[in-house]
């Protein structure tokens, strides 16, 4: 399994445009992908469930993956949180 | 016998096309027991892949008509209807507790759509919760064998029937193929009549129950210029409306020459003519009407389209395009006018039980003054790019007014301090709406640069009656000799301190009042753009020392609104 760690800048936190590019960006990869905030775990693929945390500005969130191509995703996840701005 | 319906003609010009019925479909269903649980899962997964297939047409057109930002709303619809968590809960629900798909989809839904509606501290995410029911509607749309309307996938010529249209539905609406449209509700001055002649459709609203009279596909013809709908009509009456409909095209023809004229009455007098726009799309229309100045800009749209607050950079792009294009001609732009029956999403107010008279449009500004002041940056910031006036609206007080003033100033002294350039000739005047205003207006004249009447709003207030109130709709008497004597306080007033008066309500393009308002000595006349022409027709005909004299005698010897629109008669024949 693959971890990591994001600290959350953008300002709107994770909602709306920002939340439909990361579950876009986690439905190319086959691996179960996880993103946990608060003690709370939802699947990445599911906008539903990603916009249900409302995850705000400053929040600290773990994505986590699981499945054959789960290097590859973590990366590319962490490419589209840097590219929109979302974290660092 | 052709069926006949009468409405409030809203909006000039003659159509003849099939009806498009903008109506919610009964979505109601019974929630059922069912042990073929195979083939409720495959109904649902045929109703998400049919609506799939139809958000995509639609966000395709969205792109097309809207612009791609506007269309990526639809992205996030067209995820949720393959969110792997929803489709999973409906089907272990379908699964698990043997039921039919409708009430699975419903119950699945229900979660998510009450944790977002219960984030109340983010308004964004609990707005976010209307996305969800929407995109449920049109799975439940396709379970139930029903027709959703989407009219941004209209193809074909269509009069489009509603119990009312709201911005956004108009925003929806393909020029190219909505020939005109019949509401249930509404009247002269509601969004949708605004609307229609802005988009220079014919239009009739307030027909009480157009939407039970005909059905989907109906032929109809819209008359807007009597206000009048013939449903079903026959041959003969197709012929003698496309007869009429060719005349009023050619009097628009004629009315054409004069776009690139100056208005002027026959004794000589120079008049302002100008258009109100709501967008910067709507400058088309200003151009081709031949508009001699923006009258008022109606900013509030910016808020209204937008799913947050718009930033400083983004108004300011809206305000500079309008003033480049516009050139040397003024350019009003009135500041957010939000609350009374506009309403945001985003700014959470609460509800009122008499909206017109509350919390709306400067009172607001006053009281949130960052966003106050973000309009009034964008504004000072654009400035240098044409002719710029600034008017505050729903001003009742010398207080507000200079309230209002000491900010924009106070922000015009800021960003020249940061170096930023400002014009210094913009002009700073009020929206005369609110009786209160009116009466001391000889005190605001000393203070203001200029005045322009909002008669939509100041007829209300005066007669005390509400205008989306039908049963009251009597009271909306523009010829009253009590609003004609308001006005001509107001004008008076403003002449007194070498200030100019101009009118943005509907009256100002009214063919009964302009002989009325130019007698009292309006400085400026801005409307609807697709009445400019029109009324730049009329003003060549009218003497203005004699409409003076009409008007004096309108203001003195009438009793009553009836009275006013006779004597106006016997002037004009």
């Amino acid at each position: 399994m693959e971890k990591r760690e994001f600290h959350i800048v953008a300002e709107t936190g994770i909602h709306a445009r920002p939340a439909t590019l990361l579950v876009q960006s986690a439905s190319k990869y086959n691996s179960d992908i996880n993103l946990e905030y608060k003690g709370k775990s939802v699947n990445l693929k599911s906008i539903m469930g990603v916009m249900s945390l409302g995850v705000g500005q400053g929040a600290d969130v773990t994505i986590s993956a699981e499945g054959a191509d789960e290097a590859e995703a973590i990366s590319g996840i962490a490419e589209t949180m840097k590219k929109e701005g979302l974290s660092e | 016998m052709v069926d006949v319906l009468k409405g409030i003609a809203a909006s000039d010009g003659i159509a003849i096309a099939k009806t498009y019925m903008l109506i919610e479909p009964d979505l109601t269903f019974t929630k059922k027991s069912v042990e073929d649980s195979e083939s409720e899962i495959q109904r649902i997964t045929d109703a998400l892949a049919k609506a799939k297939e139809e958000l995509s047409l639609i966000r395709e057109n969205a792109a097309k008509s809207l612009g791609e930002e506007e269309a990526q709303v639809f992205d996030a619809h067209l995820m949720v209807l393959s969110d792997p968590d929803l489709i999973g809960t409906v089907e272990s629900n379908i699964k698990d507790n043997k039921v039919n798909a409708e009430s699975a989809l419903q119950e699945a839904t229900d979660t998510f759509i009450s944790i977002f509606e219960g984030m109340e501290d983010n308004p964004y995410m609990q707005e976010r919760a209307a996305d969800i029911k929407d995109v449920r509607k049109r799975v439940l749309a396709h379970l139930l064998g029903v027709k959703l309307p989407s009219p941004s996938t209209i193809d074909e010529e269509v009069i489009v029937i509603a119990h009312d249209l709201t911005p956004s539905d108009t925003a929806q609406l393909n020029r190219k193929y909505v020939k005109a449209f019949v509401t249930d509700i509404g009247g002269r001055t509601s969004h949708s009549a605004i609307m229609a002649r802005s988009l220079e459709i014919p239009a009739i609203v307030g027909s009480k129950d157009i939407t039970s009279r005909v059905v989907d596909g109906d032929e109809i013809i819209v008359d807007g210029l009597e206000g009048q709908v013939f449903i079903k009509p026959d041959a003969d009456t197709i012929n003698t409306y496309s007869v009429k409909a060719e005349e009023f095209e050619n009097q628009k023809a004629e009315w054409e020459k004069l776009k690139e004229e100056d208005t002027v009455t026959a004794d000589g007098k120079h008049i302002e003519l100008a258009a109100n726009i709501g967008t910067p799309k709507d400058l088309d229309g200003v151009h081709n009407n031949g508009a001699e100045a923006v009258g008022l800009y109606r900013t509030e749209f910016l808020y209204m389209d937008s799913s947050d607050f718009p930033t400083e950079d983004d108004q300011y792009t809206a305000y500079k395009t309008v003033l480049e294009s516009m050139g040397e001609k003024p350019v009003v732009v009135r500041t957010m006018d939000i609350g009374g029956d506009k309403e945001l999403p985003y700014l959470d107010l609460p509800h009122e039980m008499n909206p017109f008279l509350g919390y709306r449009a400067i009172r607001i500004s006053l009281n949130e003054s960052d966003m106050f002041r973000t309009q009034l940056r964008a504004l000072l910031r654009a400035s240098v790019h044409g002719n710029l006036r600034i008017m505050f609206p729903m001003i009742a007080t010398l207080g507000e007014f200079r309230e209002a003033k000491a900010i924009l100033l106070e922000e015009k002294e800021n960003l020249i301090k940061d170096g930023v350039e400002v014009s210094d000739s913009i002009q700073v005047g009020i929206m005369i709406e609110i009786p209160a205003a009116a009466v001391i207006a000889d005190k605001f004249a000393k203070e203001v640069d200029f005045f322009s009447i909002g008669t939509n709003d100041l007829i209300q207030y005066t007669m005390a009656a509400d205008r989306m109130n039908e049963r009251v709709s009597y009271l909306y008497q523009p010829y009253n000799p009590s609003i004609l004597r308001l006005i001509k306080n107001v004008i008076d007033s403003a002449h007194k301190e070498g200030k100019w008066a101009g009118m943005c309500g509907e009256m100002a393009g009214d063919q009964t009042a302009v002989p009325l308002l130019l007698g009292l000595g309006l400085d400026e006349f801005s409307m609807s753009a697709s009445s400019v022409l029109k009324t730049r027709s009329l003003m060549k005909t009218l003497d203005s020392t004699k409409m003076a004299e009409l008007a004096d005698r309108a203001i003195n010897e009438c009793d009553t609104a009836e009275e006013v629109v006779g004597l106006v008669e016997e002037y004009l024949k």
